[in-house]
Order: C-alpha cells, then sequence, then structure tokens
C-alpha cells in the first residue's frame, strides 16, 4: 500500500485531519533542510511536500521565490533533492511528495527520474505546470511504479474538468483556495467552503486545501471542510527569519505543534475524508 | 520543391495547441480556463467578419499598414552581391511590428468584455505598444519590467507612463524579461477572471503562439504582394531576427509552403561560444517554461540561463515553439549574429539608406549583408526590419564610446 493512501486511512480511523507541510528542498542548505525535514515529520507533519528549487517558480508567491533562490545558492538540484529524500526516509515512514516544475524532471530525464523517486522512497510527485493534457510521458514512466500523480484543482476549474482531472489521479486532490500564488494569504474561509464541499460532490479522492493557510485560526476554520491541509509559506518564513540552523529544527517544531493544535481542536462533520 | 514537400500552412498546431512535439500548455490547474476561454474567443473571432473588418480597419488607419516594401539600392550596391529588400516595420505606428499583434489582442479583449489588459516587456516595446492600445480602447493596463530593464529603458517607462499605463518593477530572479513574464503570470493567476494577458510575442500556452501568429501574418501577407509586384517573382531568402520571434514568424508563416529559403537569426551576443549570448536554438536545448515545450537557454539541472544580448528585445532565454518545429523540421535555419556584427550592420544602413533600424533588426540586417556578399546580383533577400533605432541610440552610443568603435 502507497504510504500515503495508509496515512489518510489511519487518520480516517482516528477521525483526524492530515497536515501537510510543503518545505524547500536545500533551503537554506542541504543538511540544515535534512535536519527541519525531520523536525516537521517528529512533531506532527502527515505527509511532506518537498519542493525543488527552480530558477522561475511561476506559481510560488515571494515567499517559496526566495526559498529557490537560497536553496539553489546552496548548490540544490533534483539529483541533490533525490539524496535528500532518500535520507529523509532512513528516518521515517512519512509519505513525501515531490512538488517540482516540469523543466527539473523533463531535463532530468523521465525515466531516470522515475527511477530515482522510487529508489528515494518518494510517494507522490506532484508537477504544479504539467495538467493532465502534457502528462501522458510522466504517466508513461510511473505506471509499474507505487508512485501517485497528485493533482491539483482552482476554484477556476469547471466540474466537468473536476472529473477529468480525478480520473487520472492518485493519493489526494490539492485544491486551491483562492486564485494566486502561493502563500498570499486573504483566505475567504466562507468561499473555501463552498468550493470545498462542490469539489467533493466530484471528488472521490481525499480533498486537502493550500494556498495561504498559516495560522493556528486558519487550520482550526478550515480543517471540518477538508481530509489535509497544506501549509508551505508560514514553515518557509521560519527558515528565511532563522538566524541559527542549531534552533531552527526546533522552531518548526513549534510552529507544527501550533498548526496541529488548531486542526484537532475542532471535531469532523460526517462528509470529511470521504475515503481513503 | 514545393510540391515535394508536406505543407505546413494550417498545419500546425495540432488541436492540443501542439506544434509536432512543442509549444502546448505547461501551466498551473489556475490559467487553464482562462486559456480555452481565451481559445474559444479567438476561434470565434478570427471567423468573424465584424471583428476582422474592425482589425482590418485599425492596421489601416491606426497602425499605419501596409507598411511599404523597400528596395535598397545603395546598400545592395556597394556590396556588389544579392538585392536587399526591407520589409519597413519600423514605419509602423510605434516603430515596430509591436503593434500588429496589440491591435489585435486589444480587440479581442473588448470582445471578451475585459476592461483590464496586463502585459510584460523587456525592453519596453511591447509595453509600449500595449499601453497604446490600452489607451485607444479605454482599457486599464498594468505592465510588468524587470527592474534592470526600467533603469536600462528610461524613455519607454516614460512613455508608457504618459500613455497611462503603470509600470511594475520586477525585482525577483535576473530582474529582466523572463522575470517580467513570471511575474504578469503570477498576477494574472490572481486576477484571472476580469484580465486579459497580452503576451507580446509567439511564446506562451496555447493559443498565445498561434494566435500571434495569425495577427503578425499581415507582415508576410503584405511582403508576399510587394515583392511579385517590384520583382516578379518570390525571394531567394527571408531573413528576420528571433528573440520570441514573433516578426520572424509572421514574416515566414504566408512562405512556408514556397521554395524561399528562411534564416532565423538569432542572438549571438559575445559569441556562441560564450555564456553570454541570447541563441535558444543555436545553443540551446528543449525544455517547458512559461507554459511552452520548446527551446530553451538551460544548464544540466534545468534551471534556466540569463540571456545575454546587445538588443534588450532580443534577450530572452527562451524561443517561440513554432521556431522550434520548424528548425527542427529544417524548413527555417537558425543562425547566431553577435553584438558587434549587428553594431555594424547597424551603422552601414544608416550610413548608405538613412535609415535608421531597431538593434533587433540590425542582427537580422548584419546576416543579409553577410548572405548578400556570397550571392550574386540574380537573387534577392527579404528582411524584416522589425523596428526602428530611435530607442536604441543612447545605449549604441554608449557602446561605440566604451568600444572605441565609434
Amino acid at each position: 500500500m502507497n504510504r500515503i493512501d495508509k496515512t489518510f486511512a489511519d487518520l480516517k480511523a482516528q477521525n483526524k485531519t492530515a497536515l501537510i507541510g510543503f518545505l524547500t528542498a536545500g533551503d537554506p542548505d542541504f543538511d540544515t533542510s535534512l535536519e527541519v525535514l525531520k523536525a516537521a515529520c517528529e512533531s506532527g507533519v502527515d505527509i511532506i511536500e518537498l519542493g525543488i528549487p527552480f530558477s522561475d517558480p511561476t506559481s510560488d508567491g515571494p515567499v517559496i521565490q526566495a526559498a529557490s533562490e537560497r536553496a539553489l545558492q546552496g548548490g540544490m538540484s533534483l539529483g541533490r533533492s533525490f539524496e535528500l529524500a532518500e535520507k529523509l526516509r532512513s528516518v521515517t515512514q512519512t509519505p513525501i511528495v515531490l512538488f517540482s516544475y516540469y523543466n527539473l524532471l523533463f531535463k532530468y530525464g523521465l525515466q531516470r527520474a522515475a527511477e530515482k523517486l522510487e529508489a528515494s522512497g518518494i510517494d507522490g510527485v506532484l508537477v504544479v505546470d504539467l495538467p493532465p493534457e502534457e502528462a501522458h510521458d510522466l504517466q508513461a514512466v510511473l505506471k509499474d511504479k507505487n508512485i501517485h500523480i497528485i493533482r491539483l484543482a482552482a476554484p477556476t476549474t469547471t466540474p466537468e474538468r473536476l472529473r477529468m482531472l480525478t480520473a487520472g489521479a492518485g493519493g489526494f486532490l490539492y485544491l486551491i483556495t483562492r486564485t494566486g500564488v502561493t502563500g498570499t494569504g486573504g483566505l475567504d474561509y466562507a468561499q473555501v467552503e463552498e468550493e470545498a464541499a462542490a469539489t467533493r460532490k466530484v471528488c472521490t479522492l481525499p480533498l486537502c486545501l493550500g494556498f495561504g493557510i498559516s495560522t493556528a485560526a486558519d487550520t482550526a476554520r478550515l480543517a471540518p471542510m477538508a481530509d489535509g491541509l497544506v501549509v508551505g509559506s508560514a514553515l518557509i518564513r521560519i527558515v528565511a527569519e532563522s538566524t541559527d540552523s542549531k534552533t531552527l529544527p526546533a522552531q518548526i517544531s513549534a510552529k507544527v505543534k501550533e498548526l496541529r493544535s488548531g486542526m484537532d481542536s475542532t471535531t469532523k462533520p460526517e462528509y470529511a475524508v470521504t475515503q481513503s | 520543391m514545393s510540391n515535394e514537400r508536406e505543407k505546413i500552412i494550417g498545419a500546425y498546431p495540432d488541436p492540443s495547441g501542439h506544434f509536432g512535439k512543442f509549444g502546448g500548455r505547461y501551466v498551473g490547474e489556475t490559467l487553464i480556463t482562462a486559456l480555452s476561454e481565451l481559445e474559444e474567443a479567438w476561434n470565434q473571432a478570427r471567423h468573424d467578419t465584424d471583428f476582422m473588418e474592425e482589425f482590418g480597419t485599425m492596421l489601416r488607419n491606426y497602425a499605419a499598414r501596409p507598411t511599404p516594401l523597400y528596395y535598397a539600392q545603395r546598400l545592395s550596391e556597394q556590396l556588389g552581391g544579392a538585392h536587399i529588400y526591407l520589409k519597413r516595420e519600423d514605419c509602423a505606428h510605434t516603430g515596430a511590428h509591436k503593434i500588429n499583434n496589440v491591435v489585435g489582442q486589444g480587440l479581442l479583449a473588448k470582445y471578451m468584455g475585459k476592461t483590464k489588459v496586463i502585459a510584460e516587456t523587456g525592453a519596453g516595446q511591447h509595453g509600449v505598444a500595449t499601453a497604446t492600445i490600452a489607451a485607444r480602447f479605454g482599457m486599464e493596463c498594468k505592465v510588468f519590467m524587470g527592474a534592470e530593464d526600467i533603469r536600462r529603458q528610461a524613455p519607454n517607462v516614460q512613455r508608457m507612463k504618459l500613455l497611462g499605463t503603470e509600470v511594475i518593477p520586477v525585482t525577483s530572479g535576473t530582474s529582466t524579461l523572463k522575470d517580467a513574464m513570471s511575474e504578469a503570470l503570477r498576477y494574472w493567476v490572481a486576477e484571472v477572471r476580469d484580465t486579459f494577458y497580452v503576451i507580446g510575442t509567439v511564446s506562451g500556452p496555447h493559443p498565445y503562439p498561434a494566435m500571434v501568429r495569425d495577427l503578425q501574418r499581415v507582415i508576410g501577407d503584405e511582403a508576399r504582394v510587394q515583392i511579385q509586384e517590384q520583382l516578379g517573382r518570390l525571394p531567394e531568402m527571408l531573413i528576420a531576427c528571433v528573440g520570441g520571434g514573433s516578426n520572424a514568424m509572421g514574416l515566414f508563416y504566408p512562405f512556408l509552403d514556397d521554395s524561399c529559403a528562411m534564416v532565423g537569426v538569432e542572438a549571438a551576443g559575445h559569441g556562441l561560444h560564450t555564456p553570454q549570448h541570447a541563441a535558444s536554438i543555436c545553443g540551446g536545448s528543449p525544455g517547458a517554461l512559461h507554459g511552452a515545450m520548446t527551446y530553451l537557454l538551460q544548464n544540466d539541472d534545468g534551471q534556466i540561463h540569463e540571456a545575454w544580448s546587445i538588443s534588450a528585445g532580443l534577450d530572452y532565454p527562451g524561443v517561440g515553439p513554432e521556431h522550434a518545429l520548424l528548425h527542427e523540421l529544417k524548413r527555417v535555419r537558425y543562425e547566431g549574429i553577435t553584438d558587434n556584427e549587428a553594431i555594424d550592420a547597424f551603422k552601414m544602413l544608416c550610413r548608405y539608406e538613412g535609415i535608421i533600424p531597431a538593434l533587433e533588426s540590425s542582427h537580422a540586417l548584419a546576416f543579409a549583408i553577410k548572405e548578400a556578399q556570397t550571392r550574386t546580383r540574380d537573387d534577392a533577400l527579404l528582411v524584416c526590419l522589425s523596428g526602428r533605432g530611435d530607442k536604441d541610440l543612447e545605449h549604441i552610443m554608449r557602446y561605440l564610446a566604451e568600444t572605441h568603435k565609434g
């Protein structure tokens, strides 16, 4: 069983919502990044999204853009990110989703990337600028591997398209909670609730919400609407502001626990956690 | 020759927006619906008599078309080889071919009921063209421009402001055109419901490459008639500069099923053997950026390189996907011209014809000057003079002073 599926099944049994932590691989450097990832897994993150730094991150806001620049300056690449994932996998069973722009995988070679994904213990791959229409080649190389292709849906996605999106996807559906790039805040809870409910009618995968979620208040308010919540920029901002790499893992742990406490403070209604 | 070859006109892109293995729609999910709406609106508009009539009238009376085809007699005689003909896009309103595209997209925005437009710009030419059309149609306009380019291209920034446009400085990445395009895409993702993104060249996600080509093919359609009137036949070769490649696609497209040779001239900067160039086809490799699969300047890890050229309009690390296809089909040859060669051609056209060409266009001219000398007076070369060089004067004077070439 894929670790992502197992995680959602286990959380369903406990009536809990998944906390998905997005961190940029190699930010600010390889060793610190590994310690930060470990700390996140140990303190309550259920799934890691490992963002691969790209020179031109068109879907990301300033916080993750800056994280990419720091990581690239530190010598990070897709190849090094596989090493990082492998090291993380050796100490935790937390599912890892590789979060990348397509050019990095394409240039690396899709077949070679698929083998590395498997060998590094990665459970899913989300390619932010690869809609299903362009994904045939990636699907082909992942066909016989136990790795899910995670899909994004947006507030602008039509119901017909949503059906098509989820048909070929696995793991969970990542619903972008508002138009815009990552991490720019300004969540309209009522609107998110409406969109999440509408998406649920069509989508049978676990539903995860992301973009703009940063506080315990957010997670408390949104947890009942979904099977998982993605937090990225709020964690990465701590990395950005850190002046001491030794205390950074503890700071990340504290933030994860804060977000976790928000989520776990609310009870989930019947409709949530539709299936594993 | 045309009988032996498969027809290209009308064959690309395929219904999914691909030019062979290039093109497509490599964007986040948020933009997919907007791109589908745009595709539908464009397919409707280009078959709509009212739209096409209004477009034609705007091109004639506002953009000053048709532009002349001019036989550069003195330059040709000086070189002693093939005859050089210039398609004078520098005579169009705002001083470059960019106006053709923005008149079309501005009109389409109006037909779609959009009241806000955004654009990216490098040298500022596309920004000025978009600001122009936004003023003409009474639309709110924001132009994204790298902070570095704002510093280098002050007069165009002033022009945009004068036309009522807000110029938004982009400080991410390398603070140049590629970052301005990334930022425009980010803004569009957030404001997609009421904003029309006017892309300035034959790149970006489908339908932009095909739409911009169709809006720019007026260059080639006019030139094809004009050269036959003046010469009584088609030329041996067409030559145009290629950054994103919209003036080249516009000139080449109507000739693709003819026997004329075609050369797309990329900016070789300090030389193709150095890292300082902007030649995505001659010196790059395939990859996906800003919505399309195409040729890119990138390292082995797939990170995008900064492009370099003396000409800000060619200073982009990618190229339109249809050029990538035409390269692989070997229908168009792509060549590099260095900064120095372009400057020499610039000076030569000034002195022999009394025309001050844009630095972008000077790359095409430089290749034509070399090519003409290898041919006899039986041959004719048709060069796209894509823009005028007034905007480049300060830059060129500084370059000449620094390199003591004045």
